[in-house]
């Protein structure tokens, strides 16, 4: 087979960059041209996606022999440290590629029909596409600084994105918690950084991991340390817990960045970091543990709070939440392909479900409009019905439905199901007690995620419509531009899970009737196999079994059975109650009013972590800035002046004074050349 | 006789300054500067039989200008006595800060 060369890689990253300055510069010079972002947003990032498409085609063709590292310039140099501006191109940075662009181009377009009415049009794309930039630098750059410049440059993407409202004041807000909340993550990345430079000497990714099973001893206190603190940077990227809380509040953002940003492919950057850094991860059983672990609390809790939540946004961002903490757990537990494969098919689904969501607000935004209501367009209870006004949206966002919830033989059962089944699979030895803990939460979170999505989806679409009378004469279906990219992506959430069916399902009855392969894992190999090297030598084998007994085939089919039977169930229970709209309905009551709160999670925040630091802020503002700082600052003034009114009193006036101070003067120094 | 005439410049600019600095009346003043200057005067003039023709000729420059600062300064005290009705120097603090 022949070498294998990149085809452009530089421009990929360029070309989003060329938008972002030719928008940015226009949202300056001529913010009303709208024609310019709706022509180059959408287009230089579906330039960039075709050369993905390329370079992808051409990896396929041809024999890699490990990653393809293209060095632009040498960024620092410093003593013994140096590092390159460079793409690192391999199996995992190109899959990331083509999720970020491809998911990323559809969402643009999609934007050019919800963004269109607003002031700030080209700002916005101009932003949007600085995103896919510095994701596509986050994805693709060979070592953890230049990882780290795109891991900070979406965050400043995210933040202007929530905030992109900003003269509403809770935007505003709800785009600084994400900055701030991001620091702590951020903080933890630096330290990991720091620590695997003084004990590796480098930070490039080919040489890192290259030295990693050598430098560090199995479970040692250096790899464990570095891995923790990585993986607190990508809790706090991630939205894990604790860190969480911003990712809920970033709904305040334009519903397509909530799809593109916070849903497909920025907040799935810790995963692709943990990923990305396998060969560490694997080293350190400890972090396994706390990787996983906090990945099945995060799942389980998230979906508790999606269960009671009336905004379709918030419903599902927490969602998002869950289905990140999913991501963890495959590649917490060491099934990195199946962590990634979940990512991917979650960019799917849930990139459609935001859009979806997008398109609902957007109708109900419109309707409200035009009878000038001031209701809310994101509350559930204000839709219902919406099945007849928007029958294509309403079709897509099943699809996406019973993708997320695990119903064969739409994608999320399959990286969602393998997901499970490993770690269950990998509960022995060391683990066993834990892993089988975080199996039955991963499994309870299946269940839970079933109900919150079909109650999502009854509530906005079925039943009687609770927009109001005269409101729903102008509900209507969204424009081609903007539903052309939900079918798309619908078409994506139903096969993308038949690129990696595993073997054993692939030869069960019904569930393996697919045109499937287990391509996924073979393609991504190259990636984990070192890690899985230092796995197979100091850990058990996974088991063939689950926990509690049964087979991979046995459950499958028993979740897949229970997600349908929790649809069922949920459709019953949630359309055979009376919901009334918004404005008339009470406070939940009971667990209900609990979760509704979101377990009161912000408000110990606010008691035990921001008002303690308010409070000690405003009294150091207080003593030590006002008092010492300023005091010395004043004081220095108050001592010069003082000085002067002392000299002052020395200028009497009088001419026989002065006379005498000269004299003295001089005779002083008479005396003292004469003396001397 | 060089250094009876140099006692004697000293004495005469000690009672010169003397003068300047503690008496109040701004003539008074005026004279006692005067005073040291010819006492400088004297110390030159006893100085130039060791040293030289320059001590006298320095004599002469010093003389052209006291009388150059005798014209100034009387005529600053007349203005001043023209402002204020007296020549106490206590009353002028006009430098003060």
């Amino acid at each position: 087979m022949p070498e294998f060369q990149p085809t452009l890689l530089w421009a990929v990253a360029v070309l989003p960059f060329a938008g972002f300055l030719i928008n940015g510069i226009g949202a300056f010079i001529a913010p009303d041209r709208k024609i310019l972002a709706t022509v180059t947003g959408p287009a230089v990032v579906g330039a960039a996606f075709l050369i993905a498409v390329v370079n992808f085609l051409g990896m396929r063709g041809a024999e890699l022999h490990g990653p393809i590292v293209e060095t632009y310039w040498q960024w620092i140099t410093v003593g013994g440290l140096r590092i390159d501006a460079a793409f690192q191109l391999d199996q995992l940075s190109m899959l990331m590629t083509l999720i970020v662009t491809g998911v990323g181009f559809l969402i643009h377009v999609f934007s050019v029909g919800y963004m269109h009415a607003d002031g700030g049009y080209l700002r916005y794309f101009a932003y949007l596409n600085l995103f896919i930039f510095f994701m596509l630098v986050l994805v693709l750059g060979s070592n953890f600084p230049l990882m780290f410049v795109g891991w900070e440059g979406v965050g400043l993407c995210s933040y202007l994105l929530i905030g992109f409202w900003f003269k509403d004041r809770e935007k505003a807000d709800a785009g600084k918690k994400a900055f701030i909340v991001n620091r702590i993550g951020d903080l933890g990345f630096m330290i990991a950084m720091f620590m695997l430079y003084a004990n590796v000497r480098s930070l490039d990714f080919v040489t890192v991991f290259e030295q990693a099973p050598v430098t560090f001893a199995f479970g040692g206190a250096a790899v464990t340390a570095i891995t923790l603190f990585l993986f607190l940077g990508a809790a706090g990227k991630s939205a894990q817990i604790p860190l969480y809380v911003w990712l809920p509040d970033a709904m305040a953002g334009p519903t397509p960045v909530s799809a593109l940003i916070h849903a497909a492919t920025m907040v799935t950057a810790g995963v692709y970091l943990v990923a990305r850094a396998a060969v560490l991860f694997a080293l350190a059983p400890v972090t396994a543990i706390v990787v996983a672990g906090t990945g099945a609390l995060t799942a389980l809790f998230a979906a508790t709070i999606g269960l009671a939540q009336y905004d379709i946004k918030k419903v599902l961002a927490y969602s998002t939440v869950s289905q990140l903490g999913y991501m963890f757990i495959g590649v917490g537990v060491g099934a990195w392909a199946a962590g990634v494969f979940h990512l991917m098919t979650h960019a799917f689904f849930k990139a459609l479900l935001f859009l979806g969501s997008g398109a609902v607000i957007h109708a109900m935004h419109e309707a409200y409009h035009h009878t000038h209501r001031h209701d809310d367009a994101q509350d559930m209870r204000n839709m219902g019905g919406l099945r007849r006004y928007m029958p294509i949206t309403w079709a897509t966002m099943w699809l996406a439905t019973l993708a997320i919830a695990g119903v064969w033989p739409f994608a999320g059962f399959f990286s969602k199901d393998e997901i499970i089944w490993q770690v269950g699979a990998r509960a022995v030895g060391p683990f066993e007690g834990w892993f089988t803990a975080f199996w039955i939460m991963a499994l309870v979170a299946a269940l839970l995620t079933a109900f919150y999505m079909t109650r999502l989806m009854v509530m906005t679409f079925h039943g009687r419509n609770r927009t109001g009378e005269a409101e729903s004469h102008h509900l209507r279906e969204v424009s081609p531009v903007m539903w052309v990219p939900l079918a798309i992506l619908a078409m994506l959430s139903v096969v993308g899970g038949w690129i990696n069916v595993p073997e054993a399902i692939a030869h069960a009855p019904v569930l393996g009737w697919l045109p499937s392969a287990e391509w996924l894992h073979e393609w991504l190999h190259p990636i984990t196999e070192s890690a899985e090297a230092v796995a197979a030598v100091n850990l058990p084998a996974a088991a063939e079994h689950a926990p509690f007994g049964g087979g991979e085939v046995m459950w499958a089919a028993l979740s897949f059975g229970l997600a349908v039977a929790v649809i069922l169930l949920a459709a019953r229970f949630v359309g055979g109650r009376q919901i009334r709209p918004a404005a008339q309905s009470a406070e939940p009551r009971g667990l209900m009013r609990v979760l509704y709160h979101k377990w009161y999670v912000d408000e110990i925040y606010d008691a035990i972590i921001i008002r303690p630091v308010l409070a000690t802020s405003r009294a150091l503002a207080r003593f030590i800035d006002d008092g010492i700082v300023d005091g010395a600052v004043n004081g220095v003034g108050y001592a010069a002046r003082a000085l002067g009114w002392v000299g002052s009193r020395l200028q009497t006036g009088q001419l026989n004074s002065y006379a005498f101070a000269v004299v003295g003067g001089v005779l002083l120094l008479i005396a003292l050349v004469v003396l001397r | 006789m060089v250094t009876q005439s140099l006692v004697l410049a000293s004495i005469l600019f000690a009672v010169g300054t003397a003068g300047v600095v503690f008496r109040r009346n701004a003539i008074i003043l005026f004279l006692c500067i005067e005073l040291m200057l010819n006492a400088v005067n004297l110390a030159f003039v006893a100085l130039s039989t060791a040293i030289g023709i320059e001590g006298q000729v320095f004599v002469f420059f010093v003389m052209t200008v006291a009388a150059a600062e005798a014209a100034v300064g009387l005529a600053i005290i007349i203005s001043i006595f023209r402002l204020r009705e007296t020549v106490d120097m206590n009353d002028f603090n006009l430098l003060r800060w």
